[in-house]
């Protein structure tokens, strides 16, 4: 049996795996993330000049100056159609509330000790709420600094404000991305491999998502 | 100015002491305008758009004699021209020479995010190195004189360079060699200082303005360009002449405290998940699925 396991993984959903990620969910994720990376490398340089190095990783100032804007424009439609594919998600519950209460046993591990999460947990959809009206205000303060040259000299008063604005934001969401990272890459194995391949264990789905895996267990996607 | 650098410190096997040693000199430069004597014939416009290459223009009538309504990316330097009607009904023209003031303290040196850009020299001309200019716009924020001006096409910021190149060689700014009142002077700061004055004390003791005085604002340091004003108590009416500039108080606050909290956080954050690793580390599901339900 185990020596068939690759062969299987090759043609089809592996065996004792849950669906965990569509691939239209997967793409749009990965669309977000190398934009918002990118944003973020191009944006930190900006933001610092004991940062400004980082602009040379991606072809000097005034090429990521160009490029910042147009991709960023690229997160904010990326942030939206994930929106549109998860929205009905990540509305927040009684038991995403009792979770926060108790947020701290998630914190040291002690899952046990919390009530049962959905798809995603109470902390996932903060995680998400964060991005996405980040994204809006990134948006809305990022149009008016990519063309400073519209906004009249009585005004332009305004714009060290709205670059403050843009920077809260900023760093606001690299403050949820740090945790979001380390959460996906080292302390929920398997994360990673959900967002990839798009599958999960069944003790995965167990422990991180009780709620959804009852709901799944009994419909099609398991095998 | 040029050469400053190499001027005699010791010399060995020297008897005495080194003529020149330990004085003092003034190596910031100045241009002074004198408004009063300035009578709008528009030669530093001229040799401004010559020296510095740029095409002549079509001028726009807006029913003054000012060329246009303002400076533009290639054109650095304006002459503005303000009808001023005195408290006794009579009719006097404001003439103001209008470029970079090159201030000791420059607002758009302080908001500009690109290594390099802008860069203000040991004589106090601050200058705007283009290849580094990565086209963001923050200096006009920062500019209390609105000078900085942006070109769309290469999207590059421009303005007054003091003739840099012209000192860097020994000779004045193309403005100051075309006048031909002698309005302009230029030379260092402390004789540039020195002889505004002097003018403003003759123009106070024997003539009408009473108020006569120098335009030289602390709220920037100083500056390297200065004025000599007939009423020195109203700069505005030289065409918007700011009568305390100052770099912009959010400016200020967006280029300090705001950067090292969010420096300090972003490392708080980082350290921060590292040590949760190493005192919580990973939830592993198939562990604790085993622990609560047993084998399956």
């Amino acid at each position: 049996m185990g020596t068939s396991r690759h062969a299987v993984l090759r043609h089809g959903p592996p065996i004792h795996e849950i669906e965990r990620y569509t691939p239209a969910e997967r793409i749009a994720h990965w669309v977000t993330a190398g934009t918002y990376v990118y944003c973020m490398i191009t944006g930190l340089g900006f933001f610092t000049p004991y940062l400004y190095w980082l602009v040379a990783i991606v072809g000097g100032g005034a090429t990521a100056r160009f490029w910042h804007p147009i991709v960023g424009i690229g997160f904010v439609l990326a942030n939206f159609y994930l929106h549109h594919q998860w929205q009905q998600d990540l509305h927040m519950t009684p038991e995403d509330r009792e979770w926060m209460d108790k947020v701290k046993y998630y914190i040291t591990n002690e899952d046990d000790l919390l009530p049962e999460q959905g798809r995603f947990d109470a902390g996932q959809k903060i995680f998400y709420w964060v991005m996405f009206y980040g994204a809006i205000v990134l948006l809305l303060s990022g149009i008016v600094m990519w063309f400073p040259e519209g906004i009249s000299r009585s005004w332009h008063w305004v714009l060290p404000i709205v670059v403050i604005i843009h920077e809260a934001a900023a760093l606001i969401t690299i403050g949820g991305l740090i945790i979001h990272v380390y959460m996906g890459v080292f302390v929920v194995p398997g994360s990673v491999k959900a967002m990839t391949v798009g599958y999960v264990s069944r003790g995965w789905a167990m422990l991180h998502a009780p709620l959804w895996y009852k709901k799944v267990a009994n419909g099609r996607t398991v095998k | 100015m040029a050469g400053g650098t190499l001027q005699i410190k010791n010399i060995s096997g020297h008897a005495g002491p080194v003529a020149g040693a330990n004085t003092s000199r003034d190596y910031g430069v100045c241009k002074l305008i004198d408004t009063t004597t300035c009578i709008g014939c528009k030669a530093c416009e001229v040799a401004c758009v010559e020296w510095n290459g740029y095409p002549f223009r079509q001028t726009t009538f807006d029913n003054t004699y000012q060329t246009m309504s303002n400076t533009e990316w290639n054109y650095w330097n304006l002459i503005r021209f303000n009808e001023h009607e005195n408290e006794d009904g009579t009719f006097q023209w404001l003439m103001r020479k209008d470029q970079c003031m090159h201030c000791e303290d420059p607002g758009c040196l302080k908001a500009c995010p690109a290594d390099g850009a802008i860069v203000q020299y040991s004589n106090g001309i601050v200058d705007f190195q283009q290849e580094h200019c990565i086209g963001c716009q923050y200096c006009v924020t920062g500019c209390p004189f609105d000078i900085p001006r942006f070109n769309p096409e290469t999207k590059k910021v421009f303005k007054c360079t003091l003739c840099s190149d012209r000192v860097n060689a020994g000779l004045e700014p193309a403005c100051v060699k075309s006048c031909p009142t002698g309005c302009l002077h230029f030379g260092s700061k402390e004789d540039m200082k020195d002889l505004a004055e002097k003018r403003a004390t003759q123009l106070r003791e024997y003539s009408s303005y009473k108020d006569a005085g120098v335009y030289d604002p602390e709220g920037v340091g100083g500056t390297h360009v200065i004025y000599v004003l007939h009423d020195a108590k109203n700069p505005e009416k030289y065409g918007g002449l700011p009568s305390n500039p100052r770099i912009p108080i959010l400016v200020q606050l967006w280029k300090g405290p705001a950067k090292w909290l969010g420096g300090l956080a972003m490392a708080f954050g980082v350290i921060g998940v590292a040590i949760h690793y190493l005192r919580y580390g990973p939830k592993e599901a198939e562990m604790k699925e085993d622990n609560n339900h047993g084998n399956q």
